[in-house]
């Protein structure tokens, strides 16, 4: 076991050394491998904010209930209570009619409309806010709000989420197929640079496999070479999302309240970092050790 | 120790470097094997590393059936012998004593007493004052040695070379053949290739001949 640490702990040192050696090359491969991760990088952290933005500024998304005229404010309180204990529901907000008025003549534009009416023409409403943000979801919601006999009206924006949910899904896939593609990419820049590697210092592994190397002892600087190399391009692509994500956050924020959503972006997060540190290792690793097996059954075979 | 059994090496393109070789290495034995350059010594040094498997036949080193070994176990193998290849194979961009350290970092033994160890070889070969020496600054024979502390720096029962005097001077060569003698003294098995015979026959050495692939009786 402490000899099993001992050779990890070498190996990784020796490819350390190795990246070290040629500052120049390793600059070049993590700028290569990080321009070709930036993509489906973005790609997923930008859907990220979308999903964020389907689920509404209050975080997810609300069904408006409209009551029946005659329903008076007692009424809807003790319909508000017996509501609260629906398991599907995770909040419910009463909106008076006179408070609907009033945020209504506050809405620019309709102050002068609410003013000429002679009588208050709305009904008391509930702002729900499902437990679950799944369209479907909310159609059972909206069918059982509509078999209450106090309620007139349920109103909501099923077909608006429906086509940002199906937008969102068809990015992903293109996303995860960008990210295959290039991370495909990233393996074989890895592969082709291990290999290179490997031919410069043929000499020394065949003394090594001489004097009695296993071939994972030969294997391993190699693959933790891949993998810091790939560690260093997951790095690259790091900096480029965030600089990007910093370049294009305000113009999406600016856009969003020309349509009146208040949309806040989240930017990178911790669990973005770490898998897109975390597929560029490993991708990088996978390379090196397909670069090295292939070189020793080469070997092998001779 | 070493036994060969009806053994036959038939390289790829039909030719034959060993047809039908039969013998035996007792423990602790002293062997020369002669023969013409191309008769098949390197080929038959090679089958025993398992550098190479036979075509035919089996070769057993310490109870092991070698052309049978997986690729897993024949690291094993090799950490158990001492090899002096013909051309030394020594790395030139590390120093003599980084060179006698390899196989002891190969089979993951602490810095210390790998350390410890590769001084001792050194020393053994007469080569503690270069150290430090990168093998490009060593003469032939000075690097033949370097070899040497590297075959016997894992403490092998089976030692193992291949022309090791090959291109020295007399005066080294006969310093190279006292090194081997010695490590015969101290009970290992030593199993030399050469053409220069006359160097280990003061040794007592047995002799074992090839002439073209064959073993002479």
């Amino acid at each position: 076991m402490k000899n099993w640490v001992r050779s990890q702990a070498m190996a990784l040192l020796e490819a350390l050394l190795r990246l070290l050696a040629r500052p120049f090359s390793t600059f070049l491969s993590a700028l290569v491998i990080g321009i070709a991760l930036t993509l489906p990088a973005l790609g997923y952290v930008v859907l990220d904010e979308l999903s964020g933005l389907a689920k509404g500024v209050s975080g997810k998304p609300e069904i408006s209930v409209f009551l029946k005229r005659e329903i008076n404010t007692q009424q809807a309180l003790t319909l508000q209570a017996k509501l609260q204990q629906d398991p599907r529901v995770a909040s419910i907000k009463f909106v008076s009619r006179e408070e609907a008025l009033k945020q209504l003549s506050e809405t620019g534009g309709f102050a002068d409309v609410v003013g000429s009416l002679e009588e208050n023409p709305l009904p008391d409403a509930f702002l729900v806010e499902p437990a679950e943000a799944a369209p479907q979801y909310f159609e059972a919601l909206k069918a059982h709000f509509l078999g209450l006999q106090e309620v007139a009206h349920v109103q909501l924006d099923s077909a608006w989420v429906k086509r940002l949910h199906a937008i969102i899904d068809l990015g992903r896939r293109g996303v995860l197929m960008l990210g295959a593609l290039l991370g495909a990419a990233l393996m074989i820049i890895i592969f082709n640079t291990i290999r290179l590697q490997i031919l410069t210092q043929r000499h020394e592994i065949a003394v090594s496999l001489l004097v009695g190397a296993t071939r994972a002892y030969v294997r391993r600087p190699f693959v933790y070479f891949g993998f810091l190399q790939g560690l260093v391009g997951g790095c690259v692509a790091w900096g480029l999302v965030a600089m990007f994500m910093a370049l294009i956050s305000p113009k999406i924020v600016s856009l969003a309240q020309t349509y009146s959503i208040v949309f806040e972006l989240h930017g990178l997060q911790w669990w973005h970092v770490a898998a897109l540190l975390g597929f560029a290792g490993v991708l990088g690793w996978l390379g090196a050790s397909l670069s090295v097996r292939r070189h020793l059954e080469e070997r092998s075979s001779r | 120790m070493i036994q060969f059994d009806q053994v036959t090496k038939r390289y790829p393109g039909g030719h034959e470097a060993l047809s039908d070789v039969s013998f035996e290495i007792k423990h602790g034995e002293l062997v020369i094997l002669a023969g013409h350059s191309g008769a098949g010594k390197s080929t038959l040094l090679k089958l025993i590393a398992a550098l190479e498997r036979p075509t035919q036949g089996s070769v057993w080193v310490s109870g092991q059936n070698v052309g049978n070994l997986k690729a897993s176990q024949v690291p094993y193998l090799r950490r158990s012998l001492g090899l002096v290849m013909q051309d030394h194979r020594l790395l030139m961009d590390r120093s003599a004593f980084e060179n006698v350290l390899l196989p002891l970092q190969v089979a993951g033994l602490g810095a210390q007493e790998a350390a410890r160890r590769a001084h001792a070889a050194l020393e053994k070969v007469g080569l503690a004052a270069h150290e430090g020496s990168m093998p490009i600054t060593l003469s032939g024979g000075e690097q033949q040695r370097v070899a040497i502390a590297r075959a016997i720096v894992n403490r092998p029962s089976i030692l193992i070379a291949d022309e090791p005097t090959a291109h020295l001077d007399p005066a080294y060569a006969r310093e190279i053949a006292a090194l081997f003698r010695s490590f015969h003294a101290a009970g290992v098995t030593v199993l030399l290739a050469t053409h220069d015979e006359t160097l280990f026959s003061p040794y007592g050495a047995r002799r074992l001949e090839l002439v073209q692939g064959s073993m002479k009786a």
